[in-house]
């Protein structure tokens, strides 16, 4: 059976309840694609984490501002496409999501630093660019979960 | 956030009856767990079992309920969801906590 395309667009107000209302739009969206559980409930959480970084720095927690979501589900993967008009990136550049050091004592586990490392791990693609005022953020999870190369059972 | 304790045996069972714990209720869920833990059992069981979902703000509010119960004392969770399961897993934090299939395995434990 073809596996067609599927794409959704979504606008979500950059509140808390905000976010989980679209998180929740877009995981029936997901689901009535066709997609796995295991791949929604990934796909979840780096929606979760690019999505709380445009309400709590692009918007600064302020609760508003509209965020424009585009998705589209292929055989490929799922694509993510995140635009704003908040304020831009630091240096419009995306943080490198690097893992917090966890070898120390359990008083000194850390509690942040988790989000961007979620997005990166999960993403083949993953770009950002600021144009005409607005922050576009790009996001494009593989469909089986391989990240960083095609395998032979990929379909 | 919506937090209930039983003890069991030498255990405290702290059972979260929320589906998510997010942004949007991280810092109300550390603060409902330290209402919970600042008395009672060393060693916590947080039950998850109703959590579908947590995202790295709950992540951190889990890492800090179990820092804020100080030197001494443990905190395991228990029961986690698919989606929950994978975040711990992804972040490489369920290597900071015990973690335990159900809540009849702990009671086992304790009975031999």
């Amino acid at each position: 059976m073809h596996d067609a395309a599927h794409m959704a667009e979504f606008t979500l107000i950059a509140s808390e309840d905000g976010v989980r209302l679209g998180l929740q739009q877009v995981r029936a969206f997901l689901e009535a694609s066709g997609l796995g559980e295991d791949a929604c409930g990934t796909a979840e959480i780096v929606l979760a984490e690019a999505l709380n970084n445009v309400a709590e720095h692009a918007y600064q927690m302020r609760g508003v501002g509209d965020i424009d979501l585009t998705v589209g589900v292929d055989p490929d993967g799922i694509d993510f496409d995140i635009r704003d008009t908040g304020v831009a990136m630091p240096g419009l550049i995306l943080p490198t999501g690097q893992l917090p050091a966890m070898d120390g004592p359990l008083d000194s586990m850390p509690e942040g630093g988790f989000g961007w490392f979620l997005i990166h791990s999960q993403t083949d693609i993953l770009t950002y660019q600021r144009e005409d005022g607005q922050n576009h953020l790009h996001m494009h999870l593989p469909r089986d979960g391989e990240v960083g190369g095609k395998d032979a059972h990929a379909l | 956030m919506d937090l209930t304790s039983t003890q069991s045996g030498a255990y405290s069972i702290v059972t979260v009856n929320a589906g998510r714990i997010d942004a949007a209720v991280a810092i109300q869920f550390k603060d409902a767990m330290r209402a919970q833990t600042s008395e009672g059992a060393d060693h916590v069981i947080l039950d998850l079992g109703q959590v579908t979902f947590i995202d790295s703000s709950g992540l951190g509010a889990i890492v800090a309920a179990m820092k804020q119960m100080g030197a001494g004392r443990k905190l395991d969770l228990a029961v986690l969801t698919p989606d929950v399961e994978k975040v711990f897993r992804l972040t490489r934090m369920n290597s900071i906590f015990t973690i335990h299939e159900s809540l009849d395995a702990l009671e086992q434990r304790q009975a031999g």
